[in-house]
Formats: structure tokens, C-alpha cells, sequence
């Protein structure tokens, strides 16, 4: 496989044999040049190599190119005293670039007011892993954040000691200035940062990290964001918005179909549209689909009203290959189908044939999860120019370096010699870690030697064209004893997997998929066997937040409330005692050998964690308070991205069916919080998602297409539908010494079932099938 | 040659009358500012004031706004109300990925300026249109609100 599908697969069953990246050989001029911002000065004598050699391969160190915590790659200091800290995480809402700075800031006990954060252009080598998807940032980067921040403030420390020819003992770093404690004497950062750049980086063993109480901004969550201004007046500036002198605007038409290609195309009137001043075939690629662009027609003009123009006056026949028989209505059935036999073993404890047999009754139920796009708000766009043998490229990549190395490889060139600029991204959820987009920029601009061309994705481009939630079957049976408990579980998975955009001979889910709640769920039942069917992809799967983690936890967390329905019991009461007492299960004896990349010991599944956010979230949200009729409260509790949440959901469905959710309640644990108000803020978006998950989203297929447009027929949660009141409920994470986790994706999956579950309180009426739309109207 | 009122500022722009303001705005006017997320009037991303009104410029033709005043994100927060909300926007933490903010500030500016004391249910009806696929939408309703107080209205 291909460097990027190891990039893929380097947290699951593959062993990454890559090390943590040495900056030694990286010069002083590539540096600056990288940061392309004037008036550094700290940046100067990039020599000491303070890079990650641990043999273990868990967290960031199991990432591509691992993590480098080297103040020279990340902060510099002007003579004015600016402090600029580089994010090396793309920003897509979840405040990366507030969060990661402001480590560091800490660490350095700089002004916040003083600092500036500058975006890292997509390169490992100097910056560590930037792939910025599975919930990973914080936890992968604290550390190295805080010593970055902290070797900085001990070699402004020791230039203050050298001028003043005191011991380093006698001096301390505080609020941007070094204070020398005998005499009171002060030097701020600005005229420190000369000299404090020609000090040695300290060795990491000697770093004095500060204690937590000390803190001035971790865990307080009183700075705003740093792009809130800009944002607010119109200026902050995404992929789309890039502009370049002589740009030329271009859309493309895509195939329809997954592995089809132009049979033939007429551009004789498009050529015609004012403003076009070229067509441009694009050149498909063989499967395995992979993150290249999908080929097509492509209109370039002077600005995109009249390549979109251009576009709709081409005359374009497609050759659609073999996928034009997708059927979504034809897939549900034959992934119902395979769930309904035996299958491959992912998982198997004691003896569920048996133990279902003895048991006093059985029960079972099949739940269904369509594909689903992520429809991110900016669209894709990129744009790219080449000039003197070197490429650039300008747009808003969750995988910067994946989108370096494959515009490289597409062109024909060396990665040394692309630059990819991270702009913001308006959205990512997934979709912009494939930098498809970006590949079709570069390619557009060889087209036309070199000359900057931005393309640009319509939303219906979007939707036909996306890599898709994978669609999925969720077959389960239990057998209870007298008491309703289940004795024996049965969960069979079916569903394209991911790893078939990689390799398009994939069939079976894979341990990162299998390990998003389905094997790895810790329930205190005694006989648990997992099946996974095989399932042939017909379009491009894709990551989308939070992942399998959807229809999986729909599925468990729907299932067992049917189960304490059926037992007659209260659904927080029943879940607690399937979830069973407090204890920390090896992911390794659940089967799950990828437990998001993170060490087993480090990050067990802690059931007691789990349960705690369930019981915090019934007593906050008042669980058991009596309700007028029509409406209901429903509860779910997942564990994924080594975070634990719970949700209550308060749901009003009315004399015709309408839902309306008055109330979310989100319990969260993910650790120890840098910034909180941001884990606030993705609890309350991954609600509105799930929200929307739950009610509305659903991407289908006919003759190979995609049936939705636009947001008329592929409809998203409003601020009309949206809940209400969300509240959310953070467990304090204790001591910064404990592990984190993931924020960003798990606020996701418990939000479907528990609205189900609610709507079957309300209504005694079981969704089964997702979305809802007008399963409930009467 | 197509004279335009921009942000109270003559422009001359030389494409087809029928060229949608939005791209008319990012493409030859260089105001970024206006988000492309439909092309349909669905999303609410492009959303700009004509004459004081909300008003979805992917949709809408130069031609039909050559005789009134455009007033985009890069100059609403000139006016009293723009600037309220900016400041409660920010104070907030509303944006996540921010996208969609510009065109959600535009369309809370309009409905501010006609209703100053807003429901929920009004803001409901004002803002129903713009999508924010972050979901940040209990803090646009509740910097809606604090920016409707500092205004004078409260209810």
C-alpha cells in the first residue's frame, strides 16, 4: 500500500515503523521562510534535536513522523516582545488554534495578549503529525506543547541570568518578563529574545514543567478564540477564499458514478460562455479510489458565475462502469440479508448459542444507519500555482502533509518542492482529510502553466462526490434470564468499510472500525459474540465525525433500552446494570486491538467512568421528572475516542407526529481540559449533528448516483430544529498528570438513540431505522 | 460596464448583469466576506443587506440591486447594530469553524434593525434560513439576545 493508506491505517493493525522526526538538519532559512512572518528573532541557531526515541508506539509517537516538541519550530520573539506560537493542527471549528497556543503560552508564561499564533504549512518533518482527525490533538500534543513552551521560558531565563551574571536559580519567568527575585531587576521577552535565541535548547530531562496551580490559562477557559474577531467581521480567510493575481476559477464535472469515466465531451458551447477561457479534461484514476481526484471535465474562467456557465453548456457522456447498479433500497436489503447469517468472529466470550438457548427469553432487533455526507459549509476549494519548478497550494486540509505528498506524486515532483498552505477550513468533520481538491487544483494549474487556479465545489458537487458515512446494518438478539437481564448478546455488523477507498478488495470491517463501540463494549454479560459479514463497497467511504461510531452505538444503546422495556424497568437503572460495576477493562480481552491508537493500560475502558457520566447526566437532567404527555426523556451512554458521554434527551412529539427537543443534557469525561468553554462548545455542535443524524441526514443512491442536491433534499438540523437548551456537564479531569481524551467527535454518538429512546418514551413508538423524517407522522 | 453601491462605495464591475451578486462581491470586488454554500438561497452563507434587507446574494442578480445601497459583513459593523453583534458574537465563543458567522451576523442585523426586542419565536423566523453545520446555534440565539439588550430592547 501506498504511504498515505499506511497514514490510514498507522493506528490500526499496522505498525508504523516510522520514528519520531529529528529537526536537527532543518536550516535556519527554510525555517523562516516556513514561518514567513518578519521580525523574528528567537528563531535564530536552530541546532539541538529534541524529538521522541521512546521504543513504544501509542499516541503521537504511533503516528506518522510522531511529535516534536522543539521551541524553534514553534515560537518566536520579537524585539517588540510579540510572542508568535505555530499552530501545526488545522483549525475546523474545534478552536485547535486557540487551544495548542495557549499550552504553550502557559508553559512560556507569556501575554496572552502578546501572542500571535501563526498556521504551520503542511510539513512533519518540522512539526510532528498534522493529521488532524480522530479526536487526537490535545491529548497527543499537551505534552509536547508544554515543553515546547517550557524550554522556551528557560532559555529566555537563561539569558537573563547570563545578562545580569547571576545564577539561573536567582531568576524566574513571569507574565512576558524574567525577574531577577534578590533585586527585583526586570527584562521583558523583547529584550530578552536576541540573546535568549543564542542559549542551547535545554535538554528535555532538565525541562521544569510548571505545577497545574499555576496555570494561567489551561483549564480556566476565559480567553477567546483567536480568530473570533476576524470571523466576526467578515475577514478570517478559508480555502475558498484564497485569491491569487491572474487567477483563473474553475469547477469540474464529475462522473456521477464511482469509477466512471468521460466518454465523450462537446465544450464547443461552453467555450462560448462569457468569461470561460478554457476546458481541461481530468484524467480519472484507477481504483482503489484513495484520495485522488475522481477525473471529469473542468471549466476554467475568469471567475466561477461563468466556469459554473461554462460547465452547464458542456455536452458530457459518461461511461459509468460497474457501480451504476448501486441501489440503496437493493443494499439495505442484501446487508439485511448477510446480518441475518452467520459470519466472521470478531468477538467471542462464552458460549452465546448456548446460553441464548437456556435463556428464559430472547429478543432481537436490526437497526439501520444510511450513508451520510458531511456537507461541511465551505465546500471543498483549493487553489494552486507553480512557478519556477515549485508548486503551492492554498486550501483547508485536515492532512496537509497527505495533500503535500500527493500533489508531489501527481505532478511528478519532489514534496520538497510543494508548499501547502493551511488556511482555515469552513468545516472539516472527516471530508477535508481526503485532499481530493487539492490534487484537482494542482493539476488544473499545470494545465495552464503554472498559472494560479482555484477550483471550486458546488454543494450539489459535494454531495455526488463525497467519501461517504459508510451505511450500515446493525443486527442484534439477546437472551434474558427471568429478570429481563441479558445473559447472552449477540451483535452482527455489517458495513462497506473504509479500508475499501484504500483497497478496493476490502470486505470486512476493520479493528479501527470494529473497535468504535461494537467489540469494545464493556458490558457485564457473561456470553457476547460479535459478527462481522462481508460488505462490498460502491462508492467512496469515507471517514465522517465520530465514524462507526454511529451506527454502532445507535444500535446498542437503542437495543438495550428495548431490552429494559421489555423487562419493565427504567432504562438509566438497566443500562447502569448491564454496564456492571466499576472496574477497568483491557481493550485487549474485548478483542479491540486498536483502542484509537492509545496503550491499553493507559487507556483501559473504565466502566466506572462510564457510569459516572450516565449517572451525572440522569441527576442533572432530572431524570425521572414527570413529563405532560406527548413528551418523553431517553438516555444513551458511549464510549469512543478514549472519552466517556452521556446524553439525555427531553423530546415533545406532538398530535402529528412533529419532534421537537426542548432540552440535551451531555455529560462529559475526556480527562484533564485545556480549554473548556471549547469542550463545551463541540458537545453542543456534536448534539445539533447527532441531532440532524437523527432526523434528517440520509445520502442514497439510484443507477449508481447519488439522489440529493442540495440542502433542500439532503437536509441538515436549523436553528428551528435544533435543541433548545443544551447542557452540558463536564467531569472535573483531575490532575494534568491524567490521561485525555478525544473531544472533538465523541459528543456524536450518543445523541441518536438517546433521542429514539426518548421519542419511545414520549410515543411508545421504536425507531429502528435512521433517519426519523416521517416515520412518526400520523 | 455594471455601477454598483457597495458598503457606500461606488464600484464599477464588468460582467453580465445576470452574475449573482455573491460572486460579483468575492470574485471582482475582492469582499470575501460572503460565504458561497448553496448557490440556491438555502444556506443562508451569502446572505447580505439590500436596502436593509436580508437578502441572499447567490441568488440575486446585479441587475436587480444597480439602484440600491449593498451593505456586506466588511462594513456592517459601521452600524450600531453590527457592531453589537459582532462584539456578542465574539464574547459568546459563538463561531466554531465560522463559516456560516458572517452570514448569520447579516441575517441577526436585519432582524435586529426591525425588531429590536426579538421572541424566539422571531428569531426562529429570521435566522431559520442560515445553516451552521457546527451547530452553534444556542449561542447565535443567546448572542442574539445579549446583543438585542446592549441595544435597549430586552424581553
Amino acid at each position: 500500500m501506498s504511504a498515505p493508506v499506511d497514514r490510514v491505517l498507522r493506528a490500526g493493525a499496522e505498525a508504523s515503523s516510522e520514528k519520531s522526526v529529528v529537526l536537527a538538519n532543518v536550516s535556519r532559512r527554510r525555517f523562516l521562510q516556513g514561518m514567513s512572518l518578519g521580525g523574528l528573532v528567537l528563531a535564530v541557531g536552530f541546532r539541538s534535536a529534541t524529538a521522541a526515541d521512546e521504543p513504544k508506539k501509542y499516541g503521537a509517537d504511533g503516528m506518522p513522523n510522531g511529535w516534536v516538541d522543539n521551541p524553534l519550530a514553534f515560537v518566536s520573539i520579537a524585539e517588540d516582545g510579540t510572542v508568535t506560537i505555530v499552530c501545526h493542527r488545522s483549525e475546523m471549528g474545534q478552536g485547535v488554534r486557540t487551544g495548542m497556543p495557549m499550552i504553550v503560552a502557559d508553559e512560556l508564561e507569556a501575554d496572552w495578549k502578546r501572542v500571535r499564533v501563526a498556521q504551520a504549512s503542511g510539513d512533519e518533518k518540522r512539526f510532528g503529525n498534522q493529521d488532524t482527525d480522530g479526536s487526537r490533538s490535545t491529548r497527543h500534543f499537551f505534552e509536547p506543547m508544554r515543553r515546547c513552551g517550557a524550554a522556551a521560558r528557560t532559555m529566555l531565563e537563561a539569558a537573563a541570568a547570563d545578562r545580569w551574571k547571576v545564577p539561573v536559580s536567582e531568576v524566574a519567568a513571569k507574565n512576558h518578563e524574567v525577574v531577577h527575585r534578590p533585586t527585583g531587576r526586570r527584562l521583558g521577552y523583547g529584550a530578552l529574545a536576541k540573546a535568549a535565541a543564542t542559549q542551547p535548547v535545554p535538554a528535555r530531562a532538565t525541562l521544569r514543567l510548571k505545577d497545574p496551580k499555576d496555570f494561567r490559562y489551561i483549564g480556566k477557559g476565559q480567553l477567546k478564540l483567536v480568530d473570533a474577531v476576524d470571523i466576526a467581521n467578515g475577514k478570517a480567510q478559508y480555502g475558498i477564499d484564497t485569491r491569487l493575481d491572474s487567477m483563473l476559477y474553475a469547477v469540474v464535472a464529475r462522473p456521477p458514478v464511482l469509477g466512471g469515466k468521460v466518454a465523450s465531451v462537446d465544450d464547443a458551447e461552453a467555450l462560448k460562455v462569457p468569461g470561460v477561457v478554457k476546458v481541461v479534461r481530468i484524467e480519472s484514476s484507477p481504483p482503489p479510489a484513495h484520495f485522488n481526484p475522481v477525473g471529469g471535465v473542468a471549466v476554467l474562467a475568469r471567475n466561477t458565475w461563468a466556469a459554473m456557465q461554462g460547465r452547464r453548456a458542456l455536452k458530457i457522456t459518461w461511461d459509468d462502469g460497474p457501480n451504476a447498479s448501486y441501489d440503496s433500497t437493493a443494499y439495505k436489503a442484501s446487508l439485511e440479508e448477510s446480518a441475518r447469517k452467520p459470519a466472521k468472529v470478531v468477538r467471542n466470550d462464552g458460549d452465546f448459542a448456548a446460553a441464548s438457548a437456556g435463556a428464559a427469553k430472547r429478543l432481537q432487533a436490526e437497526y439501520y444507519v444510511p450513508h451520510l455526507a458531511h456537507a461541511t459549509m465551505e465546500p471543498p476549494a483549493a487553489a494552486a500555482r507553480i512557478t519556477g519548478g515549485k508548486c503551492e497550494v492554498w486550501g483547508g486540509f485536515q492532512s496537509p502533509q497527505a495533500a503535500r505528498d500527493l500533489v508531489a506524486k501527481r505532478l511528478g515532483m519532489s514534496a520538497d518542492d510543494v508548499t501547502v498552505h493551511v488556511t482555515l477550513l469552513g468545516g472539516g468533520f472527516g471530508r477535508k482529510s481526503k485532499p481530493d481538491y487539492g490534487i484537482e487544483a494542482a493539476v488544473l494549474s499545470k494545465a495552464v502553466d503554472g498559472k494560479p487556479v482555484k477550483v471550486t465545489w458546488t454543494r450539489e458537487d459535494d454531495l455526488h462526490n463525497s467519501y461517504y458515512h459508510t451505511v450500515s446494518v446493525e443486527h442484534l438478539e439477546a437472551g434474558v434470564d427471568a429478570q429481563g437481564k441479558p445473559v447472552a448478546w449477540l451483535h452482527r455488523t455489517v458495513a462497506p468499510t473504509i479500508i475499501s477507498t484504500f483497497n478496493a478488495d476490502a470486505k470486512n470491517e476493520a479493528p479501527l472500525e470494529l473497535g468504535m463501540g461494537v467489540i469494545n463494549v464493556p458490558f457485564a454479560i457473561p456470553n457476547v459474540r460479535i459478527e462481522n459479514p462481508e460488505a462490498i463497497a460502491h462508492t467512496r467511504i469515507g471517514w465522517f465525525r465520530s465514524v462507526s461510531n454511529i451506527p454502532h452505538a445507535f444500535a446498542v444503546q437503542s437495543f438495550v433500552a428495548e431490552l429494559a422495556a421489555a423487562a419493565g424497568r427504567d432504562p438509566k437503572d438497566f443500562l447502569l446494570e448491564v454496564i456492571g460495576p466499576a472496574r477497568q477493562v483491557s481493550p485487549e480481552t474485548l478483542g479491540d486491538t486498536w483502542n484509537h491508537g492509545e496503550s491499553p493500560e493507559r487507556y483501559p475502558v473504565d466502566t466506572g467512568r462510564l457510569r459516572r457520566v450516565v449517572e451525572t447526566v440522569a441527576r442533572e437532567s432530572g431524570w425521572g421528572r414527570k413529563l405532560p404527555k406527548g413528551r418523553g426523556l431517553g438516555i444513551a451512554g458511549h464510549y469512543s475516542f478514549v472519552s466517556y458521554v452521556a446524553a439525555v434527551v427531553e423530546v415533545a412529539v406532538d398530535a402529528k407526529g412533529a419532534v421537537t427537543i426542548p432540552r440535551v443534557d451531555v455529560a462529559v469525561d475526556c480527562g484533564p481540559t485545556v480549554n473548556p468553554d471549547r469542550v463545551r462548545a463541540q458537545m453542543e455542535g456534536a448534539t445539533v449533528m447527532g441531532v440532524g443524524i437523527a432526523t434528517l441526514g440520509e445520502i442514497s443512491f439510484k443507477s449508481g448516483r447519488v439522489e440529493q442536491n442540495n440542502f433542500d433534499s439532503y437536509q441538515v438540523t436549523r436553528i428551528t430544529e435544533a435543541p433548545r437548551v443544551i447542557r452540558v456537564h463536564i467531569i472535573p479531569g483531575g490532575d494534568y498528570s491524567k490521561p485525555m481524551g478525544g473531544v472533538g467527535e465523541p459528543g456524536v454518538p450518543p445523541i441518536p438513540p438517546a433521542l429514539c429512546n426518548a421519542i419511545y418514551a414520549a410515543t411508545g413508538k421504536r425507531i429502528r431505522r435512521l433517519p426519523i423524517r416521517d416515520q412518526l407522522t400520523v | 460596464m455594471i455601477a454598483l453601491d457597495i458598503n457606500g462605495k461606488r464600484q464599477n464591475v464588468d460582467v453580465p448583469g445576470e452574475t449573482p451578486l455573491l460572486w460579483t462581491l468575492r470574485d471582482e470586488l475582492g469582499l470575501t466576506g460572503s460565504k458561497f454554500g448553496c448557490g440556491m438561497a438555502l444556506c443562508g452563507a451569502c446572505t447580505v443587506h439590500v436596502d436593509g434587507q436580508a437578502v441572499r446574494s447567490c441568488i440575486t442578480p446585479i441587475s436587480a440591486v444597480v439602484n440600491s445601497k449593498v451593505v456586506t459583513i466588511e462594513a456592517v459593523g459601521g452600524e450600531p447594530v453590527g457592531k453589537a453583534l459582532q462584539a456578542a458574537w465574539v464574547e459568546n465563543g459563538v463561531p466554531q469553524c465560522g463559516y456560516c458567522q458572517a452570514g448569520q451576523i447579516m441575517s441577526a442585523a436585519a432582524l435586529l434593525r426591525r425588531t429590536p426586542k426579538p421572541t424566539d419565536a422571531q428569531i426562529d423566523e429570521a435566522m431559520g434560513g442560515n445553516i451552521c453545520r457546527c451547530g452553534t446555534y444556542t449561542r447565535i440565539r443567546a448572542a442574539i439576545k445579549q446583543a438585542a439588550a446592549r441595544q435597549g430592547g430586552t424581553r
